[in-house]
C-alpha cells in the first residue's frame, strides 16, 4: 500500500509544530515521545503501521479549531482518530502528519427522553449511549460488532452499521445533529433535535466521509424505546441456495426481521467448536432470524418465518423460548471472528455487499477462488441487507499476507461484478482505496474529490485514504471547454 | 406536457443528451432550469434562466425486485406509476411522499426525481425517515456537463461519499438526476389510528411524546386544533367539535390490534378516545401529509416549520400571534401554518410573515416558505437562512458541481 510521499518541508517543522500544539493543548495533551506514539501507529487494520509526527488530544472544541487552523497554516496533514477500531485503516497515521485524537471528548452532554434525543461528544462509545439510557428502557439502534469499544464519532465517520440495520437503519438514518470543525477552524453546526434541516444535507454527506471533510466534535442521535420482546429462530439448510431462498421469501412476504444472519459451513463449524452453541453441524448454511416488537407480533411472525423455512427445505429449526436461549443462538455468531482466529494464525475480514439473490453464485465462485489462491475462507453474512463478511484464513509468518490480499481483492471485484459494492460498513480507508476504480469512473471519483475541495482546498485532511489518485483542487476544477454549436441541432424542442 | 412548454425549451431524449446539453450550456455559461413534471415549480425561489431543460423523456422503471426491496427508474418516472407497481406487490415507498398538487393548485403528477430532489416526506417520517433515507443510488449530470454516479442498489454501502444525501433536497441546483435507485418496503397488512379528543396544544404535545416514547412502534403522530379538525373529511374528526390528536399503528393484524388497544389505554386517562380503521385512517393521514385541505384560505401564505417536538406548541403560539391557523405533524416537530394573505400585502413590501415565523423559532429549527406569490418568494428567504460559515460552505459545494452556476440558479439561496 503506497501512501502519499512524506513532504520534507513538513517533517522539518516538527519541533516548531510541537511548541505550537503545546500552546493550544497544555500538559499531556501533546504526545511526541516515540514509545508513546507507537500506541497510535495503527488502527483495527493492523497490517499497516506508521508512527505519526505527533498525537494531540484536545478536550474542547476551541482547541480543535485552533489545532485545525494551525495545521492549515503550516500545511500539516491531519488524521482524525476516535477509538481506533477502523477495519479499513481510516485512522492510519501519516509520517508527515499528526493524529488528532478525540478520546477526551467522552462526555454525554444531554439526554432528552421527551424528544428521544441524546447529545454526546464524539469519543463516547456506541454502547455507552445505549447504557446511559437503558434505565429508562431506551437504546441507540446501530450496533456494530465493536460497539463496546468503537466511538460514536468514528461511527459517524464510517457510517457504521450492525446486525439490526435492516429494520432500524445505519448511523446516517439515526442522526439528528452534528457539530464539526473545518480545517479552516470554522465551527459548523448542522441539524439539532428537529428533522430535515433545509439546505444541502451536509450532515448526510459527512456521515461515512471517513474523516476527509471535517472533524466532528458533537453528535445528536435518535434513541428508541426498546422493543417489548425479541425471539429468534435457528434454521439449518442443506444448501446456501435454500437458505438464500428463505431470506428472499421472508422479506418478499412482507416481514422485516430485527436481524437476519447467515453462516456457511466453515463458519458454523469454527463457531461450534469454539463456543458450543448447539449449531447443526450437518447444515451447509445456518440462518439466525430475530423478530422483535410487541410479544403478540413476534409470536405471530415467528410462526410465519418457521413455515417459510420449512417450505424452503430447512433440515433443522429451533425457536427460542427464553431469553437465555435467544442469547445462546447468537453466541456462536457473535463469536465467529474469534472462533476463526482460533483455527488460523491470521484472518482478514472482508466487507462487500451484494444483491442478496446473487448469494449462491457468489459463494460458489468464492470457493473456486479459495482453491485458486490456496487459502481457506469462512463466511458470515448480514443476510437481510446483503452485507457479506468473508473471513480469509492465512498465516502472515508463512508469507501468505500478499496472497490473502489478492484473494480479498478478487472477492470484492466479484461483489462489484454482480451488482454490489466494495464495502458495506467498514469503509474504504487505505484497504480498499486502490479498488475504487472497479466501482467508479474517473469522473465519479473526480466529482467526489471536488466535493472534498469544498471542505479542504489544500488536501490536508486524512489524505491517502479513500481516493486512489490524489489530484490538486485546481486541477480538478478545470473544465474542458468546447465552445460553439449547440450539440444535437435536431434535439427535440416544442 | 405537464408544464406549459416554450418554443426554446430543450427536451433531451436520454442521459447522454442531457450531458451534451449541459456541457454546451456550461461552456457558454447559459443558465438552465431543470424541469421534471413541474409539480413543485412554485416551491423555492423563482428561477429565471436562459433555457428550460425538460427531463420528461427519462422515464420508466428499469429494475424492480420486490424480494430485494429495490427499484430503479428514470428520474422523471411519474410517482404514481411507481406506486402502482409497488402496490401490486404489497410494497410502498415508506417515507410516504406527500402530494402537493392541491397546495399548488394544479394536477401535475410529480416524478420520483422531483420527490427526491425536494427531500419530501409525509407523516411516517418519524418512523421510516425522509426521502433521503431511501435514496440508494443515482446517475446524474453535473453543472459541468459531466455524467457521474453515486451509491448503488444495495442498502448497506459506504463506498465513497454519499452524494445521494447531498442531492436529496438540493432542488436541482447541483446536478440533473437522470436515474435513481430507491429502497422499497413492505406495505403494512393492517392500519389503525387512535384519536384523542379535546387536548389543548401543550397537552397534545405531551400526549404525542408519551406515545412516541412507548414501545408500540407508532408510525405517525399529529395534532389538529379544533378549527383544523373541523376541515377533515373524516367524520370522527370533523364531527368532534374539539381538537383531535391522532396516532397511527401499522403492521401484522394481531400486533396492530394489540398496540391500538395499548395506545387507547395510554391515552384513555386524558380524555375520550376513538379508533379509525383503514379507510378513515388513510384519508386522515393523506390530509395531514398533503396539507392543503386542512388549512383554511386558499390564498394563505403557507409555512412549514421543523422544530424540536417539545417546543412545538410554544413556536406555534408565537408564530400565530397576529392571526392564522396551523396544525402539528411529526409528534409536534412539524408545524404547518397558514398566515392570512394580508402578510403578502401585494404592495411589494410584506414579508409573508417571514420575520415573525423565524423569530418564533427562537434560534432552533428551521422554517420554509412552502407557498407564496412569486414576488414574495423573490423578496424573502424561502429556506431558512444559515450562519455565514455554513452558507459559504454550501456555496463552495454548489461550485464543486456547478462552477458557473448554470443549474436552477438562486432556487434555494442567492448564491445557490
Amino acid at each position: 500500500m503506497l501512501m502519499p510521499k512524506p513532504e520534507g518541508e513538513i517533517l522539518a517543522q516538527r519541533l516548531g509544530l510541537l511548541d505550537d500544539l503545546r500552546a493550544i493543548v497544555p500538559g499531556e495533551g501533546v504526545i511526541a515521545d516515540l514509545t508513546a506514539l507507537r500506541a497510535y501507529e495503527s488502527d483495527g487494520l493492523s497490517a499497516y503501521r506508521q508512527v505519526p509526527m505527533a498525537v494531540v488530544l484536545p478536550e474542547r472544541v476551541d482547541q480543535v479549531a485552533a489545532i485545525m487552523q494551525l495545521c492549515d497554516r503550516r500545511r500539516i496533514k491531519v488524521v482524525p482518530r476516535g477509538a481506533g477500531t477502523s477495519l479499513s485503516g481510516g485512522a492510519l497515521p501519516l509520517e508527515d502528519g499528526i493524529i488528532l485524537g478525540l478520546g477526551k471528548f467522552n462526555k454525554i452532554l444531554e439526554i432528552d427522553y421527551e424528544n428521544r434525543a441524546v447529545r454526546v461528544q464524539p469519543g463516547v462509545t456506541n454502547l455507552g449511549i445505549s447504557q446511559a439510557v437503558d434505565g429508562e428502557g431506551f437504546y441507540y439502534a446501530p450496533d456494530p460488532s465493536s460497539q463496546i469499544a468503537c466511538s460514536i464519532g468514528g461511527n459517524v465517520a464510517e457510517n457504521a452499521g450492525g446486525v439490526h440495520c435492516l429494520k432500524y437503519g445505519v448511523t446516517t438514518n439515526n442522526l439528528l445533529g452534528l457539530e464539526m470543525v473545518l480545517l479552516s477552524g470554522e465551527i459548523i453546526r448542522l441539524g439539532g433535535k428537529h428533522l430535515d434541516s433545509g439546505g444541502y444535507d451536509i450532515m448526510g454527506l459527512l456521515t461515512g466521509s471517513e474523516g476527509l471533510l471535517g472533524v466532528v466534535t458533537e453528535i445528536t442521535v435518535r434513541i428508541l424505546k426498546k422493543p417489548e420482546t425479541a425471539r429468534a429462530l435457528l434454521i439449518g439448510f442443506p444448501s446456501s441456495e435454500q437458505a438464500g431462498d428463505c431470506v428472499g421469501k421472508v422479506i418478499g412476504g412482507g416481514i422485516i426481521p430485527g436481524g437476519m444472519e447467515m453462516m456457511d459451513r466453515a463458519a458454523i463449524h469454527a463457531s461450534e467448536e469454539f463456543c458450543h452453541a448447539g449449531y447443526p453441524l450437518e447444515a451447509e448454511a445456518l440462518l439466525i432470524v430475530e423478530l422483535d416488537g410487541p410479544a403478540r407480533e413476534v409470536d405471530h411472525l415467528i410462526e410465519q418465518v418457521g413455515a417459510i423455512a420449512t417450505a424452503c427445505g430447512s433440515t433443522s429449526l429451533r425457536i427460542s423460548e427464553t431469553e437465555a436461549e435467544r442469547t445462546a443462538f447468537w453466541a456462536g455468531r457473535k463469536a465467529a471472528f474469534p472462533a476463526i482466529g482460533r483455527i488460523s494464525p491470521d484472518y482478514m475480514c472482508m466487507d462487500g455487499t451484494i444483491p442478496r439473490n446473487r448469494l449462491p453464485e457468489v459463494l460458489k465462485r468464492m470457493r473456486e477462488l479459495s482453491e485458486h489462491h490456496g487459502l481457506r475462507v469462512a463466511n458470515v453474512f448480514h443476510a437481510g441487507d446483503g452485507n457479506l463478511h468473508p473471513l480469509i484464513l492465512f498465516d502472515a509468518n508463512a508469507g501468505e499476507l500478499e496472497t490473502a490480499e489478492e484473494f480479498g481483492a478478487d472477492i470484492l471485484r466479484l461483489c462489484v461484478e454482480v451488482g454490489g459494492v466494495l464495502t458495506g460498513e467498514h469503509g474504504v480507508g487505505v484497504e480498499k482505496r486502490d479498488l475504487m476504480g472497479e466501482v467508479f469512473t474517473e469522473e465519479d471519483l473526480a466529482q467526489q474529490q471536488r466535493v472534498k475541495c469544498a471542505f479542504d482546498p489544500n488536501g490536508r485532511l486524512n489524505p491517502g485514504k479513500v481516493f486512489p489518485v490524489l489530484h490538486r483542487c485546481a486541477e480538478l476544477g478545470q473544465m474542458v471547454v468546447h465552445q460553439g454549436q449547440m450539440p444535437f441541432p435536431d434535439l427535440p424542442r416544442f | 406536457m405537464p408544464i406549459d412548454p416554450k418554443p426554446e425549451d430543450l427536451q433531451p431524449s436520454d442521459a447522454a443528451q442531457v450531458a451534451d446539453v449541459l456541457a454546451w450550456a456550461a461552456a457558454g455559461k447559459k443558465t438552465v432550469e431543470l424541469v421534471g413534471a413541474g409539480s413543485k415549480s412554485a416551491l423555492g425561489r423563482p428561477v429565471e434562466t436562459d433555457y428550460r431543460l425538460h427531463l420528461s423523456a427519462l422515464e420508466g422503471v428499469n429494475l424492480y425486485e420486490p424480494e430485494e426491496l429495490v427499484l430503479r427508474a428514470g428520474a422523471a418516472t411519474p410517482l404514481g406509476q411507481i406506486q402502482a407497481m409497488l402496490a401490486q406487490q404489497n410494497q410502498q415507498l415508506a417515507f410516504e411522499p406527500p402530494d402537493f398538487g392541491e397546495l399548488y393548485g394544479h394536477a401535475r403528477e410529480q416524478t420520483i426525481g422531483g420527490v427526491l430532489a425536494a427531500n419530501l416526506a409525509g407523516p411516517r417520517r418519524i418512523k421510516a425517515g425522509a426521502a433521503r433515507d431511501h435514496f440508494l443510488g443515482l446517475e446524474a449530470v453535473s453543472g459541468r456537463g459531466a455524467a457521474f454516479k453515486s451509491g448503488g442498489r444495495v442498502v448497506k454501502n459506504v463506498t465513497g461519499y454519499d452524494l445521494c444525501k447531498l442531492m436529496a433536497g438540493s432542488f436541482g441546483t447541483l446536478a440533473a438526476l437522470t436515474e435513481v435507485t430507491v429502497k422499497v418496503l413492505p406495505a403494512p397488512e393492517k392500519i389503525r389510528t387512535v384519536l384523542l379528543f379535546g387536548q389543548d396544544d401543550r397537552a397534545a404535545i405531551a400526549a404525542m411524546s408519551q406515545a412516541a416514547c412507548s414501545p408500540h412502534e407508532v408510525s405517525a403522530l399529529a395534532h389538529l386544533p379544533k378549527a383544523i379538525a373541523a376541515r377533515s373529511a373524516v367524520g370522527y374528526v370533523n364531527g368532534a367539535g374539539r381538537a383531535v390528536t391522532a396516532v397511527r399503528v401499522e403492521g401484522p393484524a394481531p400486533s396492530v390490534a394489540h398496540r391500538a388497544e395499548a395506545l387507547r389505554r395510554l391515552w384513555g386517562g386524558k380524555g375520550n378516545v376513538e379508533e379509525l380503521h383503514a379507510h378513515n385512517s388513510n384519508t386522515l393521514w393523506r390530509e395531514v401529509g398533503n396539507v392543503a385541505s386542512l388549512l383554511p384560505d386558499a390564498d394563505a401564505v403557507i409555512w412549514k416549520l421543523s422544530v424540536t417536538p417539545s417546543m412545538g406548541s410554544e413556536v406555534m403560539a408565537a408564530a400565530l400571534v397576529t392571526g392564522g391557523a396551523g396544525y402539528y405533524d411529526w409528534a409536534g416537530g412539524l408545524l404547518w401554518l397558514a398566515l392570512p394573505v394580508g402578510n403578502d400585502s401585494g404592495d411589494g413590501r410584506g414579508d409573508g410573515g417571514a420575520g415573525l415565523v423565524r423569530a418564533s423559532l427562537g434560534g432552533d429549527g428551521h422554517a420554509t416558505l412552502m407557498r407564496g406569490g412569486v414576488e414574495l418568494r423573490r423578496r424573502v428567504d424561502v429556506f431558512q437562512p444559515t450562519a455565514a460559515p455554513l452558507a459559504a460552505l454550501s456555496a463552495r459545494i454548489k461550485a464543486s458541481f456547478d462552477p458557473h452556476g448554470i443549474l436552477n440558479p438562486g432556487r434555494m439561496h442567492g448564491a445557490y
